[in-house]
Parts: structure tokens; C-alpha cells; sequence
């Protein structure tokens, strides 16, 4: 059965339509890529997971549960089980390495200073970065700060992890250091990913499973073989970074020898 | 012409409609503040930012309001005669409207902008969205505790700022300009009434912090996540906090010392 199962998402923000019917399945255990041009709402789409946003019409349903219509006790109990990375990190700016790693632990759980202790050092060492734990968020690189993030997202055990946006702005060597992570992490926690992003190769590197959204639709899905070889112009275009095709090069204008002589 | 009419309506609209959220955000405040009184870790700490931080501020102003109303008074009562009752001038000034008010401003300036500012900030980096996502509610950990703090603070600054303008004045008063020692502080024993007077500037002080923090911490959370928004988030903490202060100011000195 499905971790997630999306059916007949429409959800608005003021005048603009986001999502217009979609339907997506997320499977247990895999790591699945939702792809698609900017501004087509990805990152909402995990929030409307997430239960951050409420859809206008469909059902969103997490482990059997429909994630809109919880209340907020249940809402927050669902939650813990969820691990999301976001774009920036957003680690607390207050509070050293070590704090915010811990943060779940110490508002969740009833554990001891030293299992604590235990937990948040392995999960650092999780993502390599146990030598930085004292550090205070300022003081680190951008792609250390969401291998941080990356520590707290897993430090309750979740079961799925969303990620948003993770390899945008980054130096090869820190992408590699992510798409690694995600795999590997994915594979011996035994979790179910979602990565957020339109990097298509990291992503196809990493994927069981891609979807293709664009205009609040999903255009494709299939694994990254299938849809290299799809035969959708679009999806073609896309995939393969082509500078025109079923989405133009030229912005709708006149004539170009009218524009110029007439 | 119609244009005018149709932008002061908007205008008016879209404040109640502010003033609508800001008070269910306020109850959702309300609603957690349980929670932040069995982790008083979090509102200490909240307290040592908002208030303890202010002492030195507070301080100096109130010390400087003494003393200049206490060169002021002396001038203008001397015309009646009257410099003998200099202490009382001093004193009731401050604890019926000076301490409250000014204290409220100042505090406004100083400790309402940070909060607003570092909500706001938090909100722009997605830490309050992150925390939602990890279970953990924005509102009891991040907004609560510092609207308790303030609450608990102010009147305790305001307290302060009067303690002081009062030791400022009888610096001035007696210090400098020689006005007899006993009579300063008999003068204030004698006029000035406990229930009358220092209840109803506390009354004040509560009420002040109540709508500063208030207004602080909603301005934070609603201000639009960029470095414009949130400057205009801090600037309309101040301006309406003041705003506010002065109108209830108002309102309470005739409710309390008027015959409305």
C-alpha cells in the first residue's frame, strides 16, 4: 500500500490555480522525485503533505490517514513521524549544532542528557559532520547547514523524509555529498523519500520513481529510464534540458520583420 | 473624488481586518500560554532578553525625566510660591502618567521592535515553519514566552523609570536647588495615595504591556517574510504601540482620575 496516495488534488492561492486534479502514489521505501518547472508548486505540494495547507478539493492520505481533516493533536502526533529538509535548512539561529540536532529529542521524548547525548552524536556522524557539533548555525556553509537539517530530520526515526529543493546552489562536491546521503540514508533507515527538485540528473541518479508536474497536473511518472526514453515532446524537452520545444524559446510576440521595419 | 472615498474605505476594511486577526491570534496566544508556565526556562530566558536588557535604558531615561521635571517644576512653581511642593509635583507626574507612558514608549522602541524584528526574522528563514513541521507549535515555544515576558516586564520597568525619576527629582530638587529634604519626601508621604495613585499606574503599566507585546509579537508573525517586509513590520510596531499607548493613556486617566 502506499505511504502517500494523492487523489484529485485542486488547492488556490487567491486567483492562481496550483494544483488543478492531481493524483499521485507515493510507495513505501523508494525514493521518489517530483520534478517540474519553477513556480509550479512543489514546494506546496509538501506543505499540502505536510498538513501545513489545507487542499481545496481531494484527499491527501498519509499512512492511511487523511492529513487534512486531523485534528491538530493528531496532526502533531503524524507529524513526528515526518522528517522534512528544507531549502534554507532553517536551523534555529540561536542555538549551537548540538541544540538544534537535539531540538526533537528534548521536546518529544523523555530522554536522559546522555542518550541524548548518544543519539544526536550519531546522527551527526549519520551526515558527517560530528567534528562540527559545536558550532553555532552562522558559522557554517550552506551545504553543512542542510546536512545539519538533514541530522534533525532524522533524529526521531522517521519514516519519511521530504526534501525540498536539496541540491539548488550547491558545489559539486557538496551535491555529491547529498545525493549520497539521501540514498544511502533512505536504504539502511529504511525510509520513504521525496525529493523536491528540477536538478534532473541528480535526481534520475538517485530516483526509483519520478513524476513530472507542470500547469497543476502531473504530465508523466514512470521510473527515470521510462521517461528518458517517453515519448511525450515535452517530457523530452524537459529531461533533456533543450532550450525549445513544446515550451517556446521565443516569448509570444509580432512579427520579427514587422517589429523591426514596419 | 470617488477615488478618495473608495481608498479610505479600503483602508478602513483592511485595518479591522487586521485588528480581527491580530485577536484571534491573541487568543491563540491565550491558549498556550499553560504550556510556557511549566517550562519556565523558556520565559526566564525570554525575560532576561526583553526586560533585563531594557534595565540600563530605563534607568537613564527615568532618571533624566526626574530631574528635568524637577528643574521645570521648580521654576513655575516658584512663581506661587510653592516650591515646597516640588516632591509632590514630581512624584504624582510620574506615577500617574510619566512612569506608565514614557516607560511604554521607550520600551515599545526598544523592546517591542526587537521582538517584532526577530519574529519576523524567523518566520523569513522558515524556522517557525520548521518547527510546525517537527511537532513542535510555533506558539508555545516561540511566541508565548515572549509575550509573557513582556507582559511580566513592563510594568515592572515602569515601576522602575518612576523609582528613579523620583530619586532624580530629589537630586535636582534638594541637591541642587535647595528645597528642604523632609519636606520633599513628607510631602509625598502625605499627598500621595496608595490605592489612588500607584494601583492605578500599575493598572496602567499592566494594561500598556498587555497591548505593546501584543502588538509586537502579532506584528512579527504577520509581517511578510522579506528584509522590506519585515522593516515594515518593525516600523508599524513601534508606530501603532505608540499610537496606542497614548490613546489608552487617555482613556484610562479619565476612567480613573476624571469624573466620567
Amino acid at each position: 500500500m502506499p505511504l502517500i496516495k494523492i487523489k484529485n488534488l485542486h488547492f488556490s492561492r487567491g486567483s492562481k490555480v496550483i494544483f488543478d486534479g492531481l493524483n499521485m502514489d507515493i510507495q513505501r521505501g523508494k525514493v521518489t522525485a517530483i520534478m517540474g518547472p519553477s513556480g509550479t508548486g512543489k514546494t506546496t505540494l509538501l506543505k499540502v503533505i505536510g498538513g501545513q495547507l489545507k487542499p481545496h478539493k481531494g484527499t491527501v492520505e498519509v499512512d492511511g490517514q487523511a492529513i487534512h481533516q486531523l485534528r491538530n493533536k493528531e496532526l502533531y502526533q503524524l507529524r513526528k513521524k515526518m522528517g522534512m529538509l528544507f531549502q534554507s535548512g532553517a536551523l534555529l539561529t540561536d542555538i549551537s549544532v548540538f541544540e538544534n540536532v537535539a531540538f526533537p529529542l528534548r521536546e518529544h521524548t523523555k530522554l536522559s542528557e546522555s542518550m541524548i547525548r548518544y543519539l544526536v552524536l550519531m546522527k551527526l556522524h549519520a551526515v558527517g559532520l560530528r567534528g562540527a557539533c559545536e558550532l553555532m548555525p552562522s558559522e557554517l556553509s550552506g551545504g553543512m547547514a542542510r546536512r545539519v537539517a538533514l541530522a534533525r530530520a532524522i533524529a526521531l526515526d522517521p519514516m519519511m523524509i521530504m526534501y525540498d529543493e536539496p541540491f539548488t546552489g550547491q558545489d559539486p562536491i557538496s551535491m555529491g555529498v547529498l545525493v549520497q546521503l539521501i540514498r544511502l540514508l533512505n536504504d539502511a533507515l529504511g525510509l520513504t523519500s521525496i525529493v523536491v527538485t528540477h536538478d534532473v540528473r541528480e535526481a534520475c541518479e538517485i530516483a526509483d520513481y519520478v513524476y513530472l508536474i507542470s500547469a497543476g497536473k502531473v504530465v508523466e511518472h514512470g521510473t527515470p529510464k521510462q521517461l528518458e526514453d517517453s515519448s511525450s515532446e515535452w517530457s523530452q524537452q524537459f529531461m533533456k534540458g533543450k532550450a525549445d520545444g513544446p515550451v517556446p524559446f521565443h516569448y509570444a510576440a509580432n512579427d520579427y520583420l514587422e517589429d523591426l521595419i514596419g | 473624488m470617488l477615488d478618495y472615498f473608495q481608498r479610505l474605505g479600503e483602508r478602513s476594511l483592511s485595518m479591522l481586518e487586521r485588528l480581527g486577526r491580530g485577536t484571534i491570534f491573541f487568543l491563540k496566544v491565550l491558549m498556550a500560554i499553560p504550556s510556557v508556565l511549566i517550562r519556565p526556562r523558556l520565559l526566564i530566558s525570554q525575560m532576561h532578553s526583553v526586560g533585563v536588557l531594557s534595565f540600563s535604558l530605563i534607568v537613564i531615561a527615568g532618571l533624566f525625566v526626574g530631574m528635568v521635571l524637577a528643574l521645570q517644576g521648580f521654576y513655575t512653581l516658584s512663581d506661587f510660591g510653592a516650591e515646597g511642593m516640588l516632591g509632590v509635583m514630581v512624584a504624582a507626574s510620574l506615577i500617574r502618567e510619566l512612569g506608565p507612558v514614557v516607560a511604554g514608549l521607550l520600551f515599545a522602541g526598544r523592546a517591542g521592535s526587537a521582538l517584532t524584528a526577530e519574529i519576523g526574522l524567523m518566520k523569513a528563514t522558515e524556522q517557525l515553519s520548521g518547527m510546525e513541521m517537527m511537532a513542535v507549535d510555533p506558539m508555545a515555544r516561540v511566541i508565548a514566552p515572549r509575550f509573557l515576558a513582556g507582559l511580566i516586564s513592563m510594568p515592572l520597568l515602569a515601576s522602575l523609570f518612576t523609582a528613579v525619576g523620583v530619586l532624580g527629582g530629589h537630586l535636582i530638587g534638594v541637591g541642587l536647588l535647595g528645597i528642604d529634604e523632609g519636606g520633599y519626601w513628607s510631602q509625598i508621604q502625605a499627598k500621595i495615595d496608595f490605592q489612588e495613585d500607584v494601583i492605578n499606574g500599575l493598572i496602567k503599566s499592566i494594561v500598556f504591556g498587555w497591548v505593546i507585546t501584543w502588538i509586537a509579537v502579532f506584528e512579527g508573525y504577520d509581517a511578510i517574510p522579506t528584509s522590506d517586509g519585515v522593516s515594515r513590520a518593525t516600523t508599524r510596531t513601534v508606530v501603532h504601540s505608540a499610537f496606542a499607548v497614548l490613546l489608552l493613556d487617555f482613556i484610562l486617566t479619565a476612567l480613573m482620575f476624571g469624573d466620567i
